[in-house]
């Protein structure tokens, strides 16, 4: 916003023609391109300092929530302690374009600020795989995921299809075993990670999506299956939120969706919560 | 000083007037041209489409059942008979039966596939796998979504089981190259279930058909497992990866 209120005003300079004002104004475009530059990368950088490490302890996963309800035991609560929430696309990859020229990357921005709200308001730990406008890779961002135990992870999109104000769950299609299930070694192998998690994923999706269809008239009542690229590798109970869809004429139809969407995703996780048991999983993590 | 310039650029000016209108009627003229000849060019790629089809007068034609969008718009497929002269020879009639499904329905609004994408060639394996190597249009005029992207593929897998039950597993590419998603979310490092059935006995009869290439065979799948459009990697796995 800033480089465009810049630039008209240099526009305006050099329109004037008189050499002085030339120099001004591009002088002025230099000095606004430098701190544009300076104050990108600055932006670029802050979330990683994000990023917890793999053997940070939930606790300290989180900076923005330091007084949460595990903070006074020293060790995670066994079972559903975090969410990863994983707005799609950013950088380069602008997702799915709206004639408006509305974008999935900056919508699922404030999407993921609603849902991270209302995770909070329920006592969850969360944990985005991104801040800003950048574009870490499909295994980036599982691995933000497969770092932590205790966790499930939330992919959010908006469709370039479908009923408008309608919400669909998704969930990663069936990945048939090789070589009898797990590898000799126990790992589970990174390619299919989501795997050992599927029945977990499909009950957390039936309950996100129960509790979406209650909110948004037209949407399914449970859980598709879907082959998604990003639940793939992901080593934990992982969704996918599409919500319809960047062809709506006015971006306050998506804004107005957000906290319906945020209040049904935190409820049908909490929802999910008890089914949620790290030692019944096979091939679960340690 | 000021006057000489004012003098020069309104000469500059009005000349440049004067040739942009002699300039006119020729652009206008070439204009009309280029839309006489697009309409043609468009029918003849149309005839060339169907010649290629009706291109051995033995084909028998058969009623073939393609999978495009449903009239209910809640992003479902339905089936649509279609009677085509087709080939028995699996490969090839794989190939008409999805430059049909490319050529898209009565209704452009029930479209599955983008109306300028192309099937440059479609590969059958001795296991069962077919190869569909669509042009790049494919993944970058799709509507970018899952629901978009699923029902694209969907669509694909749908009309080759319906009319080629050679056909176990498809592996999609793009321009030739294997590719990580369709248009940012459906993932197209595996392949795509088929004809389940087929893929048993596929795999009992050749099990070791190709596993020294990197393609290699799923074991059987459950029933459960095929009531869903179902997905499955096929990619050597690593043995020590960490």
């Amino acid at each position: 916003m800033l480089l465009k209120v810049r630039n008209r005003d240099d526009q305006r300079r050099q329109r004037t023609g008189h050499n002085s004002f030339h120099y001004a104004g591009f002088t002025l475009f230099l000095l606004a391109a430098t701190f544009l530059t300076v104050s990108g990368q600055s932006g670029a950088q802050a979330p990683t300092t994000q990023n917890p490490p793999a053997s940070v302890t939930p606790q300290n996963a989180n900076p923005q929530t330091p007084n949460t309800v595990f903070s006074d035991s020293p060790r995670p609560r066994p079972g559903l302690n975090l969410v990863v929430l994983d707005p799609a696309h950013g950088g380069t990859d602008t997702g799915a374009r709206g004639t408006g020229g509305i974008r999935e990357s900056e919508i699922v921005l404030q999407f993921a600020l609603q849902v991270r709200r209302a995770l909070e308001a329920q006592g969850f730990q969360v944990i985005q795989t991104r801040m800003a406008n950048e574009n870490p890779s499909f295994d980036d961002r599982s691995a933000m995921a497969n770092a932590q135990v205790g966790a499930v992870f939330v992919s959010l999109h908006v469709s370039s299809t479908g009923l408008p104000g309608t919400v669909r769950v998704y969930v990663n299609s069936d990945l048939p075993p090789t070589s009898g299930g797990r590898e000799a070694s126990g790992l589970i192998p990174w390619d299919r990670a989501q795997a050992p998690f599927l029945f977990l994923s499909h009950k957390l999706g039936d309950f996100v999506q129960g509790n979406l269809a209650v909110r948004f008239r037209g949407s399914p009542g449970s859980a598709q299956a879907a082959a998604i690229r990003q639940l793939r590798t992901t080593a934990a109970p992982a969704i996918a939120v599409e919500i319809s869809s960047v062809s709506v004429n006015d971006r306050l139809d998506l804004d107005r969706m957000a906290p319906g969407v945020g209040d049904a995703i935190a409820r049908g996780v909490t929802d999910f919560r008890p089914s949620y048991v790290v030692a019944g999983i096979p091939g679960g993590l340690p | 000083m000021n006057t000489r310039w004012v003098g020069m650029v309104l000469g500059g000016l009005f000349g440049a007037v004067i040739i942009a209108g002699l300039y006119f009627p020729i652009l206008k003229q070439r204009v009309k041209q280029t839309a006489k000849i697009q309409p043609q060019s468009e029918e003849q790629a149309r005839r060339e489409l169907t010649q290629s089809l009706t291109a051995n007068p033995t084909e028998a034609r058969v009623n073939a059942k393609l999978f495009w969008a449903s009239n209910a718009h809640d992003g479902s497929l339905a089936p649509v008979s279609v009677e085509l002269p087709l080939s028995n020879e699996p490969a090839l009639r794989a190939k008409q039966v999805l430059n049909t499904l490319l050529a898209g329905p009565a209704d452009p609004e029930l479209r599955t596939l983008p109306p300028d994408a192309v099937l440059l060639a479609f590969y059958l394996l001795p296991d069962g796998t077919g190869i569909a190597d669509f042009s790049e249009a494919m993944a970058s005029s799709i509507p970018s979504g899952i629901e978009s992207e699923q029902r694209a593929v969907d669509s694909i897998t749908r009309t080759l089981a319906a009319s080629v039950p050679q056909i176990t597993r498809l592996k999609i590419l793009i321009h030739g190259q294997e590719v990580e998603t369709l248009a940012g979310h459906l993932d197209l490092t595996g392949s795509f279930v088929v004809n389940p059935r087929g893929a048993q006995a596929a795999n009992s009869a050749q099990p070791d058909l190709l596993t020294s290439s990197s393609i290699r065979l799923e074991p059987p799948l459950t029933p459960a497992s095929t009531s869903r459009q179902t997905y499955a990697a096929t990619r050597e796995q690593p043995t020590n990866s960490r």
